[in-house]
């Protein structure tokens, strides 16, 4: 028994060498949340282009994901990270991961994404956090779309809507930053206490809501109105079964109702291949990859040239004026928005 | 002080060797650096970066209201979770550990299945079932007439409390059964010739044989009720939370590492307690026994009452562990109705296209995990832990049952059940810290996914080793010993057919805990080797009834290929009855 897991050990230690063999063409690692997708073809692009291999390091949801890299400062397990959102921005800045990086790319990008000075975390792409509605529902029942968020304390959308939990999802978070955004830190607790008072249903995670309590998007839900994406309806065609011309949800993109979520990419601090680092990046913000993200990724580009599928054209929803929080109050203010939500909302 | 040794006194504790203290060499160092080194780091790490002290988050959260009431919560919902898991259990245990009967071994293999479901399509299947607009209330609804769906189910802690008993109940099934299946029935028999009523027998005789089983199995359910991550989000929604639960919001909603380190500390301090009882227990509830082979103890049902009772077992098992995983497989077949938002049962539109889609990578992504690979990757990952987990839960079984007085084995002892009182998160990044630097560089290997499940597998094997090892007759092994036979001899010809039978036991652990492992696996994942759920999450992850059924599909593949494994387990089973 000895010997079995001393040859499981030595078995380890070889498959973890060979992972890392240093023969071949060089490895570029990328570690990403894991949400994170690309098309074969684009990546070949890159590999052919550059003789590199690309190696991708999924570690679990973003949050997790940055966790594992400020942890692994000192040794660190890849040489680019990519999928920091402006909510976790401040964060990934103060704990100093990124090397500076003034990328020619960045010059197609507009300057409303470039929310870090430094050049250390470069936008990639954005999405909107909105209200999805279930079209059938509103349109049997002749009722409005709600179009302002104080309507949704209105007694006649009592029990219609489904949110995320802030403390455990994505989503949640930019929406109660979306409250935040439009009544202020003096006023959204008192927005969320009318909310409770009009039967909000609070559930813990995205998937939840989309897939089992939102009527828009499966069988057995209940509610016309959740907190999902901008982009959500596009894959309500994309990925039908069978297949439909028109989405049976829509997207609320009203002034102030949405979030504004944009993703960054950063060179990680200790990387022994900047060079082929900074090709990757160039690459990330180029034509070429910034078109193949959507339907990848459910994201929309930050690079103004790249052109959109015509489904996404003819069904998307991008809101002209999102909610605003800065990155920074949200980084100081976070945790306790989040605990008072929670003592509001759910207590 | 001449003449032979008491038969209650085992030679081999009397007579210590150097050579045998060596079988602990293996396991102690497995745990030594895959399991407290990380933990140690990343504990470490975690309050070093609390600015105002090491001691600053104990303040900090012992002085929010909310923590009592987690921490209160988290025991009471394992206590009660742990009761139900037994009293659905234990008539199973009975029926499957005492009689044969038809379709026994579909059934023992079938309890296996929810526990390698990942929760979030649990969450799913009883949705189906009792959600609001699920299959039962709409039913209902329709034959009485109702308005609204008169069952509330989700995010209720009836939910958590069911959902704990679909997941664990196999475990006190197979644990307990396979006990009481070796329980040499002429002693209960005895009692009743005697003059013993059935239920005194069963009382006097028949519950202490059975309670070193019962034991294990009830603090493997509790520890894993105790550190239910999964179950309490989903199913229970935002307004339940759970000491792991907290442990994950703090770490990944809020980035709070210290808080989070504290609270890990707390909840591996309870684990400890729990385990020091229950090994201390455990030492005391064990007496030698004449194991039998299964056949003997196994009978056909014969007479109303043993029918009526296989019954009863059968359908609580359907209600409780089928039902659920038969919503799930039906859903994956069945056309989501594109007129949605009506009030009525789905329109039965069977459809195999969910499963069809699953082998097409249309938009040709890098990351598309056909369904071919994810179960071969789930196999392999599987099969390196069964091998791992047994070569070291052996020599760790055996010691503490052959030398339960060592300073070393009553050390160990309530050690060896910590890693199920660790939260995935905090060991994910813990072999971040630890096993990203030299002197053990596995940075990226793939390898560190087998590795965690052994973790969480080692346990389980122990466990199921050690109540047969420590009842058998310690007679047995002096004869051989005194015939001239060595230790290893002994081990080999007298002790290894008699745990024949919970060696399988413990594989079909190992094997089920690696193949529904997601919270450590999506951490350290490769996307070159997706496991099943981590496949599953992908599709369930993404806008669309396309991929919501394609989830669906993966899942009931998910559900088939543990069947059948157990299924083959089972009949190895069988081949080895004869050597008993």
């Amino acid at each position: 028994m000895k010997l079995a897991s001393a040859i499981g050990l030595a078995a380890a230690a070889l498959v973890a060498a060979c992972a890392r063999t240093p023969a071949g063409p060089p490895v570029l690692t990328v570690m990403t949340h894991d949400s994170f997708a690309a098309s074969e073809p684009v990546i070949q692009a890159f590999e052919q282009q550059t003789g590199a291999k690309l190696q991708f390091l999924p570690s679990g949801d973003a949050g997790t994901a940055l966790n594992r890299a400020i942890l692994a400062r000192q040794h660190p397990l890849a040489d680019v990270f990519y999928g920091v959102d402006n909510t976790f921005l401040s964060r990934a800045l103060d704990e100093d991961i990124f090397e500076v990086y003034d990328s020619p790319a960045l010059a197609a990008i507009p300057g409303e994404f470039q929310l870090d000075p430094t050049h250390r975390a470069l936008p990639v792409d954005f999405g909107d956090v909105c209200l999805n509605y279930d079209k059938s529902f509103f349109d049997s029942r002749g009722l409005p779309v709600p179009g302002r968020l104080e309507d949704l304390t209105d007694p006649r959308y009592r029990g219609l809507l489904v949110v995320e939990n802030p403390a455990t999802s994505s989503p949640g978070l930019a929406f109660l930053l979306t409250t935040i955004g439009h009544f202020g830190e003096d006023g959204y607790l008192d927005y969320w206490r009318a909310l409770r008072q009009n039967d909000v249903l609070v559930v813990n995670d995205w998937e939840a809501a989309y897939n089992e309590e939102f009527s828009g998007a499966s069988a057995v839900g209940t509610r016309p109105l959740v907190v999902s994406y901008g982009s959500s309806p596009p894959f309500e065609v994309l990925y039908a079964e069978p297949p439909v011309s028109e989405p049976s949800t829509g997207a609320i993109t009203a002034d102030d109702m949405c979030f504004r979520q944009i993703e960054f990419v950063g060179i990680l601090k200790g990387t022994t291949r900047r060079s082929l680092a900074e090709q990757w990046i160039d690459f990330m913000l180029s034509v070429t990859f910034q078109e193949d993200m959507p339907l990848q990724m459910f994201v929309f580009p930050v690079n103004p040239e790249a052109k959109l599928d015509p489904v996404f054209e003819q069904f998307m929803a991008v809101p002209t004026h999102p909610a605003q929080v800065e990155a920074q109050a949200i980084a100081t203010h976070r945790d306790e928005w989040i605990e008072a939500w929670t003592e509001v909302v759910l207590r | 002080m001449t003449g032979t040794p008491p038969d209650d006194v085992d030679v081999a504790t009397r007579r210590p060797s150097l050579g045998a203290g060596l079988l602990w060499l293996a396991p102690l160092g497995f745990l030594a650096i895959f399991f407290f080194y990380p933990l140690a780091a990343i504990l470490v790490a975690s309050f070093a970066r609390s600015l105002a002290g090491p001691l600053a988050p104990w303040a900090d959260l012992f002085a929010r209201p909310s923590f009592p009431r987690v921490v209160g919560f988290t025991l009471a919902q394992a206590l009660a979770s742990t009761a139900l898991t037994l009293m659905l259990g234990l008539p199973a245990a009975y029926l499957v550990g005492r009689h044969t009967f038809r379709g026994r071994s579909l059934l023992l293999a079938l309890t296996a299945v929810p526990f390698v479901m990942p929760t979030v399509v649990v969450a799913a299947a009883f949705t189906a079932l009792l959600g609001p607009r699920g299959w039962v209330n709409v039913a209902l609804m329709e034959m009485l007439h109702l308005e609204a769906p008169p069952i509330a189910f989700v995010h209720t802690l009836t939910a958590i409390l069911v959902a704990h008993v679909f997941y664990n109940t196999t475990i006190v099934v197979r644990l307990v059964g396979d006990f009481w299946s070796h329980l040499d029935p002429r002693q209960t028999e005895a009692a009743q010739v005697l003059g013993a009523s059935r239920a005194h027998a069963w009382r006097t005789v028949t519950l202490p044989l059975l309670l070193p089983a019962i034991a294990a199995a009830s603090a493997l359910v509790f520890l894993f009720d105790f550190t239910s991550f999964g179950v309490i989000l989903l199913l229970g929604g935002p307004r339940f939370s759970t000491l792991e639960v907290e442990i994950y919001t703090q770490t990944v909603g809020l980035l709070n590492l210290p808080i989070a380190a504290t609270l890990a500390l707390i909840q591996l301090a309870c684990t400890l307690a729990l385990s020091g009882v229950y090994t201390a227990l455990a030492r005391r509830v064990n007496r030698p026994l004449t194991l039998q082979p299964a056949h003997l103890a196994q009978q056909p049902l014969a007479g109303a009452r043993q029918r009526w009772l296989a019954a009863a077992v059968v359908v609580a098992l359907s209600v409780f562990l089928l039902a659920p995983l038969g919503a799930l497989a039906l859903r994956s077949v069945t056309r989501l109705d594109p007129e949605r938002g009506q009030t009525s049962l789905p329109a039965p539109a069977i459809t195999l296209a969910y499963y069809r889609a699953l082998g097409e990578n249309p938009r040709q992504s890098i990351f598309h995990a056909a369904p071919a690979t994810a179960i071969g990757v789930s196999l392999t990952y599987a099969a390196i832990t069964v091998v791992l987990s047994l070569a070291l839960g052996m020599p760790a079984a055996w010691m503490l049952a052959r030398r339960p007085d060592d300073f070393l084995s009553r050390l160990v002892d309530p050690l060896l059940l910590l890693p199920l009182g660790t939260s995935a998160v905090t060991l994910g990044l813990g072999f971040t810290l630890a096993l990203a630097a030299p002197p053990l560089d596995l940075r990226t290997s793939p390898v560190l996914i087998p590795l965690a499940h052994t973790l969480v597998a080692f346990p389980f094997v122990v466990r199921s080793l050690l109540p047969p090892l420590r009842s058998l007759q310690p007679r047995l092994r002096q004869a051989a010993s005194v015939l001239g036979a060595a230790p290893a001899r002994v081990f080999r010809t007298i002790e290894l057919p008699l745990i024949a039978r919970a060696l399988l036991l413990a594989s079909a652990f190992s094997f089920t805990i690696s193949l529904g492992e997601f919270g450590a696996t999506t951490i350290l994942a490769r996307p070159e080797f997706p496991t099943l759920p981590v496949a599953i999450y992908r599709y369930l992850s993404r806008p669309g009834a396309l991929n919501y059924g394609q989830a669906l599909a993966m899942s009931t593949i998910l559900m088939i290929v543990c069947a059948a494994a157990m299924l083959a387990l089972e009949k190895l089973r069988f081949g080895e009855q004869g050597e008993f």
